[in-house]
This record gives structure tokens, sequence and C-alpha cells, in this order.
């Protein structure tokens, strides 16, 4: 039951609009300079609105085709024509891509709205907005590309975007190092997308979708476990996953919404993108599946611990955005059945992670740029709008029902426990408790308790320039889940079935009801001892130096960065410096060595070195008069 | 038929002698017209590449012809195919270019332009030649403008450097000399075979069908190699480059990275490889292991210099590593790629420099440390600075990304290893240009000096915004370009016996083939 796919037409074939708006946009910004100060902002929102709205316009005419019909591809032109090597630059639209577009356009413009207001007083906002306006084309890109190798475009130009936006005041040098650290991650993660682009073309002669797809039962399990492992590497790094999710945290130097674009809602989640997309690959591999799965549930359980005892607002959210998409890599991990389920979880997180992004930027709008949650508190009072929004987020987060939160991530504990995998299932549920146990934790340290907030600081609700998206993602946050659930027809999951296939749901014996009764009272449990720890008792100013080990561990990001420091870079550095010493004393002291040799003495070599012309000149006679005289002597013979 | 080539090869000649000839104390006249006779030379190129017809059947288009040394068979003959052509663009294009950028010179004004007109018309003769006699001189000639270049107008150690740079180039070039000597020899013993008078041929057509026994095409190969070998640089024989493009004056370390470098690659593609095959294919693993060493070890040393030009020059030896693992692997992705990265360096190392030169006009240092902040004072250099960095980098949606993933693609499909040890150099790539981005664009400003940087002024705008269209619009469409390298490597796989490895799937029947290390 493969998708026909048919070339587009009407509003299909204005797909490279997506990409190119935007792409004029950022063009126009940087190029304009200083001239597009007024109105650059609001160019650039006008293009994100744009797109969203053809984005929308496209999901239409798709969803009026015939179920498995619903395959555009526009052709716009051959990209690298080589031998047998022919890459086309195809766009396709498909349900999958549509729901992303949707998502991206959607939640960029919003972010585009709040960053009028959010980024006011900033000296460089038109710049922000040529790097907000370059993301979406090269988001959108990613998401409509028809191969391998525009996906990977796609996928490296949202990488320098987001090395944009991380290193956006980078003045700071902590900014201009996260932005460093961000790119260098990705690409360890580009050497396995790359090698596993390339073993794709070498194994199948061509890198488009449709004939990689269509040809893929025929793959040896060792082949495709290769190539599937290789696109798992690139994933992890760009949905900072372990054990490529250092960057993640320290991107946060960047202006908060661009986290909440890029960092929360889209760019992170290509990696979950990218192995739906290859499904087919994927299912001839199940080393490869249980993999995904296994890097899936370790990112859940250390993006939620180290969540747990962070102050800082954004590296709370930062943590749980990896924990969360940990939970869609175990869902994807999990075969046909679940594939659906993942993208749900990307979209319903797509919505609350933003809205709380978001929500964060106004709580430090508010309070002068203040991120440390031990100086905050009762914000509840001075911002309600935030406030009740980003209650809504937390409600969606920890997955109370019937918020959007409950029902992605109720579906992927319920496979997990149908598939018969119950330490998954366990793991994951424990992943539940310490998600709702960080995100009460942030709760009762910013919005509830006492006042911590230095006395200086006049804590003020933001714009509605900037509250205006929030309560559009509240009401996503809290409806979405249910609205994409509604009904058996009605439901994502049916309308991912042309791009996923049907398969039934794996039925347990234990009814759904039951789990689902589990799973809130594990998040009860979860959010009741962060009300007991931080409601009940005083949150002090400065954060405790007295702490048990498993604190102290998590507060040292479990170790990662300081391993990778002393067995990677370090010796590479070493290594480069030794190089230097073997190139300078090494390969030159034995070339000034030999001809020292050649000259007799070094001090003729000196002599030689003294570099008058006349002397080369007499060298470049010598050669040719030697020259000739070979000739002369083969004339005489 | 007009000669194109001979006007885009003489057009500079006579605007050398005409900018010698400007009276003494007008340099700003000097300047003109070396800058008009370069636009010239480049009008020039476009007509020829207006009249060559890349569907056409023959190997050399727009050849010309003349009988020069009688009594050796020397002839003045040129031509071009579609490397060479593409390379002779890059000339011309970059040649108005830098003579733009060298605006400010202020010393030994008229010699400093003439001596890059002269080297214009000699790299130029370098590419279109088709007579080996021919070609030895114009590589000869390349060597002595551009010493002049390096050893008078360059930096502190600029003698150093241009003793060097020449001794190296001279050696290497008479071995080639004697390599060309001995193909000489035969054509005179094989002269009815190969259509020779009895006073033997240069001719470059001709002397292809010589019969070479394998050993006597190994040592005569090796002759070409050591030549073009240090040209390129190949790894061991890189250790002038640094020197001579530390010290060289912007132009010259512009012409030196983007041109001159090539010649070496061009070699490879047009001499050693089809004049003796059988060798060509002995040493191919070799050529693609020194290859790589020269990726990896050039990323590694470029990452720790202290000095800005001291490190893009390494990068040149990582990038060049790239080409000769390309053109060596023999496949036909691998072939195009590393011709398309012989254009794509010369304008990303090409912008690299110039924006270097920016730097060095405004603050006389190539010291990293120096630097610091500068995209807060100079958003424009800054900008320009990563946009070059990133086509350095290969950042996919620029001119780079392109040519190596062809090369990666080509170099995987028969050899694994070295494809996934050449792909662990976008990591390096990328440490090695953020890392100097980082330093000398980003951060606190660390210097009272940074603080009174002007940015780009107008002809500084000039000089750098068609380098960055061209790596703007050869990453999105690189179409031109490939379609007119694709027929030229297809000839030199031709030439090997060298064919494209079906993909695995198709190879077996049933499940595919499991991946194999080494030949496939």
């Amino acid at each position: 039951m493969a998708l026909e796919t048919h070339a587009a037409t009407g509003i299909h074939s204005l797909l490279w609009l997506l990409i190119a708006l935007p792409l004029a946009g950022a063009a126009t910004l940087l190029l304009g300079g200083r001239r597009t100060n007024q109105w650059g902002h609001l160019l650039a929102t006008g293009i994100a609105f744009a797109t969203f709205v053809l984005a929308l316009m496209s999901f239409v005419k798709l969803a009026g085709f015939d179920e498995h019909a619903r395959g555009a591809v526009d052709h716009l032109f051959t990209y690298l024509p080589v031998g047998g090597l022919e890459v086309k630059a195809d766009l396709f639209l498909d349900p999958l891509s549509s729901a992303f577009t949707l998502l991206v356009t959607g939640v960029g413009t919003l972010v585009h709205v709040y960053s009028i207001g959010y980024m006011e007083h900033d000296a460089e906002r038109r710049r922000f907005f040529a790097y907000l306006n370059l993301f979406l084309a090269s988001m959108l890109l990613l998401v409509l590309a028809a191969n391998y190798i525009l996906v990977y475009v796609g996928w490296e130009l949202v990488g320098v975007s987001s090395y944009l936006l991380i290193g956006f005041w980078s003045h700071k040098h902590s900014a201009a190092t996260a932005a460093k650290k961000a790119f260098i991650t990705n690409r360890v993660g580009d050497v396995g997308l790359s090698i596993a682009v390339v073993t794709i073309f070498v194994t199948f002669g061509t890198v488009a979708f449709d004939e990689v797809f269509a040809n893929a039962s025929r793959l040896s399990s060792g082949t495709a476990t290769a190539i599937c492992l290789l696109l798992l590497l690139g994933a992890c790094a760009k949905s900072a996953q372990f054990p490529l999710h250092v960057w993640l945290p320290d991107a946060m130097e960047g202006p908060t919404p661009a986290s909440a674009l890029i960092h929360a809602a889209t760019m992170v989640t290509a990696g979950v993108y990218l192995i739906a997309r290859s499904h087919p690959l994927f299912e001839m591999s199940q080393t490869a599946l249980n993999l995904v799965t296994a890097v899936g549930i370790v990112t859940v359980l250390i993006g939620g611990v180290i969540a747990c005892v962070q102050d800082d607002i954004k590296k709370v959210l930062a943590y749980s955005t990896i924990s969360q998409i940990g939970y869609m890599f175990l869902a994807v991990g999990m075969g046909p059945g679940a594939y659906p389920i993942a993208v749900f979880h990307l979209l319903t997180h797509g919505f609350f992670k933003a809205l709380m992004f978001m929500g964060a930027g106004s709580v430090m709008h508010g309070l002068h740029d203040e991120t440390d949650m031990r100086r905050m508190g009762a914000l509840r009072k001075a911002m309600p709008i935030t406030y009740i929004t980003f209650l809504a987020g937390w409600l969606a987060i920890i997955g109370a029902p019937p918020f959007a939160g409950f029902f992605s991530k109720d579906q992927i504990l319920e496979t997990a426990f149908a598939d018969g995998n119950y330490l998954l299932w366990v793991l994951g549920l424990l992943g539940a408790g310490i998600t709702a146990f960080y995100m009460t934790r942030l709760m009762c340290m910013t919005f509830w308790g006492t006042s911590r907030v230095d006395k200086d600081v006049h804590a003020h609700e933001s714009p509605s320039v900037m509250t205006v998206p929030l309560m559009v993602l509240a009401v996503l946050s809290v409806v979405g889940g249910a609205v994409l659930n509604l009904t058996p027809e009605g439901s994502l999951t049916h309308w991912l079935e042309p791009v996923f296939g049907h398969s039934e749901h794996a039925k347990s014996g234990v009814s759904p009801y039951i789990l689902s009764v589990v799973t809130i009272a594990v998040v009860l449990v979860g959010a009741y001892t962060a009300k007991v720890m931080y409601l009940d008792r005083p949150v002090e100013r400065t954060a405790p130096e007295n702490v048990t080990p498993p604190v102290r561990w998590a507060r040292k990001r479990l170790y990662f960065d300081s391993v990778y420091e002393s067995v990677l870079m370090r010796p590479g550095q070493y290594l480069a410096r030794a190089l230097v010493f073997f190139d300078g004393r090494g390969i030159d002291g034995a070339v000034n060595g030999a001809a020292a040799l050649v000259g007799g003495t070094s001090g003729r070599l000196r002599r030689v070195q003294t570099g008058y012309v006349r002397s080369y000149a007499l060298g470049v006679a010598g050669g040719a008069m030697l020259l000739v005289a070979g000739l002369v002597l083969v004339a005489a013979r | 038929m007009t000669p194109w080539i001979t006007l885009t090869m003489a057009i500079p000649a006579v605007g050398a002698l005409a900018v010698a000839m400007a009276p003494r104390d007008n340099d700003e006249l000097a300047k003109r017209i070396a800058l008009g006779f370069s636009l010239a030379a480049f009008v020039t190129s476009l007509a020829l590449l207006a009249a060559y017809d890349s569907g056409s059947d023959a190997v050399f288009q727009l050849v010309e012809d003349h009988p020069w040394i009688a009594q050796f068979g020397i002839h003045y003959k040129v031509g071009v195919d579609g490397i060479a052509l593409a390379m002779v663009l890059l000339t011309t294009f970059l040649t108005p270019i830098v003579v733009l950028a060298s605006w400010r010179q202020a010393s030994r004004v008229k010699s400093f332009f003439a001596l890059f007109l002269v080297l214009e018309t000699a790299m130029v003769g370098v590419f279109c030649a088709l007579d080996l006699f021919l070609f030895y001189v114009f590589f000869e000639a390349m060597l002595v403008p551009m010493y002049f270049l390096i050893g008078v107008y360059g930096g502190e150690r600029r003698v150093y450097a241009a003793v060097k740079f020449f001794l190296y180039t001279l050696l290497a070039g008479l071995l080639m000399l004697v390599s060309i000597l001995g193909l000489y020899f035969m054509s005179r013993r094989q002269a009815g075979a190969i259509g020779a008078g009895a006073e033997g041929t240069f001719d470059y057509e001709r002397l292809l069908h010589l019969s070479i026994s394998a050993g006597t095409a190994k040592v005569l190969f090796l002759g070409f190699f050591i030549a073009f070998a240090v040209k390129v640089p190949v790894f061991p024989f890189h250790t002038w480059l640094p020197d001579a493009h530390t010290e060289a004056p912007t132009g010259g370390s512009v012409v030196l990275a983007a041109v001159m470098l090539k010649i070496g690659t061009f070699g490879f593609l047009r001499y050693a490889i089809p004049l003796f095959p059988s060798a060509a294919r002995y040493f191919a693993t070799t050529m693609m292991v020194l290859g790589v060493v020269g990726i990896i070890y050039g990323s590694l040393v470029a990452m720790v210099q202290k000095d800005v030009k001291r490190l893009v020059a390494y990068t040149s030896v990582a990038h060049l590593g790239f080409i000769v693992l390309g053109i060596f692997a023999f496949t036909r992705q691998s072939g195009a790629g590393g011709v398309l990265y012989m254009v794509n360096h010369g304008l990303s190392t090409g912008a690299l420099f110039l924006v270097i030169g920016f730097l060095y006009e405004r603050r006389h240092t190539r010291l990293i440390e120096e630097y610091g902040g500068v995209q807060s004072v100079t958003p424009m250099l800054a900008g320009a600075f990563l946009i070059a960095g990133l086509s350095s980098l290969a950042l996919p949606g620029l001119n780079g990304f392109v040519s190596e993933f062809l090369v990666l693609v080509g170099t995987f499909a028969r050899h694994r290893v070295l494809g996934v040890v050449a792909t662990l150099g976008i990591v390096l790539a990328a440490l090695y240009i953020l890392i100097a981005y980082q330093r000398t664009m980003t951060g606190p400003i660390t210097n009272d000096a940074t603080r009174q940087m002007p940015d780009l002024d107008l002809r500084e705008k000039v000089v750098i915004a068609p380098v960055l269209m061209l790596i703007l619009g050869l990453g999105v469409y690189p179409r031109p370009v490939l379609d007119l390298v694709n027929p030229a490597v297809d000839r030199m796989l031709d030439r090997v016996e060298r064919h494209e490895p079906a993909p695995t799937l198709d190879r077996g029947t049933g499940a595919d083939a499991t991946v194999t290390i080494g030949e496939g």
C-alpha cells in the first residue's frame, strides 16, 4: 500500500515559496542594513504568517485528495547531475511533511510576533528577525525535501541558523562558545548522516525517497543496520539525544524566542522526523529500532534527572526538552504502530514547550533578564497571564488529563506495555514521575510560594504582543491533544496512515484506563514530592552546598561534558600541537637538512637563502640551457 | 575564427607592457590600466566560454596550432577542454578582483601590477597549452612574477618564503622536464606510429598515442608527480606553502591559493594520468592515502595556528587533499567533485584571503590574538568572513558542499575506509573555521584599536561581492560547471579504464551484497 505521488498542481506548485519567501526576507534584512530597522521585523513576521497561510492552504488541498493519493511532488530543477547520481531539487508534500509545515510555520509565526516585543529594546532586532526567517526557510526545506541530499542541505542550514541565533549576543564569550559547541557537536552527527546518505547512494544508486523506499525490502539486514545506525547518529546530534545531548543546555545562551522555536518546538525534533521518514529502512533492522528505543529511554532519564537540580529556568526547560524528545525516540523505535504516536507527541510537545519557553522569556522580560529561579517566586500575582498560560503548559507536560501531553505520553507508555516490554514501560513511567517532579518544582519556585525577587526589581506583566502568542499556544496545549485524537477517522494517526501504513494497536490484557490511572498516580507522587520540598519548605536564595551525591552528580550534568573534554578535546589539542612541531622540525627540518647536505655546509645554504634574485635567474637560465643542450644532442643524432 | 585563447593570454601581457610604460609619477593611471586590461581578459574569456560547445565530441576545442621551433617539432598549440576552460575562467575572474583589492598598494606600484598581469598570462598559458614544451615554458614562467611578488612585496620573512617557494617549485619542475624530454625521445623513436615527423613532437595529443612500457611509465609518471605534488601541495611536500601564503601580499596569496595550487591538480588530470594510465592506476592508492593524510593533517595543524593567514594556508593542504582523493578515486562523482572543488576552493579560500587582507589593512597584524569582537564594529566584514568560512567548511547551500560531497560519494563507492576517514574532515573543518571566527570576530573587544576599524568601503564591497555571489550561486545551482567538466572527467576515466561501480543492490540477485571494504 504505497502512497501514490503525482506532480504538484495549483497551490502545491507554489511550495517553493515556503522556502523562497523567508529566504528573501532574510536577504532583504541582512543586505538592507540599518535602512530596514524600522520595518524589518514587520516584514519578517508578515512573511512567517504568509508561509503559515500557504502551508494551511496546501494542507487543505492535500486533505481533499483521495487518501492514497496524498503525495505531491514539486520539481524545481536538477541540482547535481553527475553520472548515475542525479539529485533533483524536488519538494514533497505528504501527510507527514504537511503536519510539519503547519507546526513549523504556525509556531514560527507566533514566535515572530512574540519577538517583536521581546527584542524591542535590542539594537540588533532586525538581524534577529533575519536569522529567524533564515531558520524558517531551512527548516521547511528539511521537511519538504524529497531526497536525502536535500534533507541534508536543510539539516545543515538549520544548524547554521541555530549557530547564528545561539551566538546572537556574540559579544558575550559564553554565547560565542555555546554556538560553536552546538555546531561542532552537530557536525559529529553529520559525519554519521553523510556516510548514511553516501551508503544509500552506493547501495540503491539513488537518494530519492520514493525509489529508495520502494527497494528497501531488498536490503540485507547488515546494510540496513549500518545505514540506520548512521542515520541515528545524525538524529542524536540534531535532537540532542544521548550521547550527543551536551550542546542543547548551552544553547540557552541564545535569545529565548529562538530557544522556543528552534531548541524546543521544531529543529530539535528533526531527528524524530528523519527516523520516521526513513521508516522503511528502519523496518529492515530490528537492531537499529531497538537501539533507537534504548537511546530514547536513556535520554528520558538522563534529561529528567539533570532537570531536577537546575536552578536556571531555561536550563530546566532545555533538559526537559532533551527528556521529552527521548520519549519521541522511544516511540519511534517501537515500530510501525508507534510512529504516529511519536509524531503526535512531537506536535503536542511543540505546543506546550514553545509555550513554556516563551513564558520563561516573559518572566525574564518582567525581571530584567533574571533566569535564576531562586530569585523568583510568587510571580502569579505580578504576571497573571504568563502564569495562567504557563499553568496550561505545566498541566500538559506532566500529562494531566485532558491536557495535550496526557494523550500523547499516555499512548507511548500504553504501546510499550502492550508490546510486552515491561521494563520500557516501568522506566517510561519513572520518567513521567521525574517530569512531574521537575516541572512542579519549576512552578513552585517561579510562580508559587513567596517572592524572593530582588527589592529593586519590579516584576511586571509583558505587553500583549508577547502574551497573545502565549494565549494561542495555551489553548493548543489544553485542547491540542484531544482534538488530534477525537475520533478514529479524525485522528492524527489516521491522517498519517498513507505514510506509515495501517496497523492495529497491539492489545494487552490490561485495560488502557487502568494504565492511565497508574500513570496519573505516578505523576501525582512526583508532583507532590516537589510541592513538599519546594512549596512547603522555604527555598533558599542560593543553592545549598551540602547535598547528597546524586544531586552533586546531576549538577555536574552527570559528567558528560567533563569526560568529552578530557577524552576528546585535550588529546586532540595535544595531537595538533605535536603535529605542528613535527611540521616545523620534522618535515621542514629534513628538507633544510637535505639542502644543507647538498650544499656542503650550512653556511653555504644561508648564502643561497640570502635571496639575490640574480642567482635564481641564473638557475632558471641554467635550466633552460640544459633543456636546449638536451634538444641539440637529440637533434644531432 | 577569432583566436579567443591567444587573445585572453595576450591582453594581460600587453597590459603589463602598458603599465610599465605609464608615466613614472602616475600610479593611479597604472592601476587603472591594469584593471582595464584584466577586465578585458575576463571579457575575452567569457567569449571563449560562449564559443565553447559542451555538447561537442571534440576533446579540445578552439585549438590554435602554429609551428614554433620546427627542428624539434615544437608548436604553439593551445586549446581547451571543460576542465581547462573552468580554470581559465577562474583565473580571469579573480585577476581584476585581485587588482582592485590591491588598490592601496603604495610602493613600487607599477611593477606590482605589471607582475600580476604577467602572472595571469602565464597561468592562462599553463591551462591552455597543448604542447608540452609550451606548457613547461609557461609553468616555469609563472614562478618569476610570483617570486618577486612574495620577495619584494611580502611580509617580514618574505625573502625566506620567496626563496623556499622558488627552490621547491624549480627543482620539482626540473624533474618534470626530464620526463617531458623522455617523452620527446620516445616520440622520435615511435614517430611513425604516432603520426609525428622524424624531428619528434611535443604535441600532447600525439604523445597520448605513445606505447610506453610499464616500468618506463612509472618512472616518467614520477617526474610529473613530483612537480605537481609540490605544486598542489601533497603531503609531505607542503612546507613551502604556509610560508609563501603567509608572507605574500594579499593579492599574491589569493592567486597562489585560488589558481596556482590548482595547476598541480590540473597537471595530474591533464598530464600525469592520461599519459601514463597504467602507472596512475598503480600509484592511485598511494595518492589517495596521501590525500586523506593531507585532509586530517592539514586540518589539525590549521586548528592551532596563531597567525590567521597561516591557518588558512594549512586549510588549503586539507582541501587539496580532498581534490587529490577525488581525482585518484577514479569514479565519475569523485572526479567531477575534484574538479569542481578546484573552482570552489579558489572562490572560498580566495574570499578568505581577501577578507584577511581587509583586516590586515586596518590593523597591520595577522595574529589572531590581536583581534576579537570585530563583528560588533564591522558587521559586514565579519559577515563576509563568515560566508567565506562556511563555504570553506562545506556548508550545504554554498559551493564547497557540492564538491566535497561528490568527492566523498565517489570515493566511498570504491574505497570505504578512505571515504570514512575523509568524512572526519568535516568535523575538523568546522573546528578550524569556527575557532578562527570566534577568536577574531566574536567575544568582547580586547584591543582598543579594533574599536576604530571602519567597515567595508565601496571598493572593498565591489571586491568581495562577486566572489560571495558565486559562492552562493554555485552552491544552489552547480550544474553549469558540472556540465562543463563531466565530459572531460569521463574521458580521463576511459583513459584509465575505470568505470562507475553499479549500485550494490543491483550487483547480485535478491539481497544486496554486504558492504565490502576496499575495491568494489
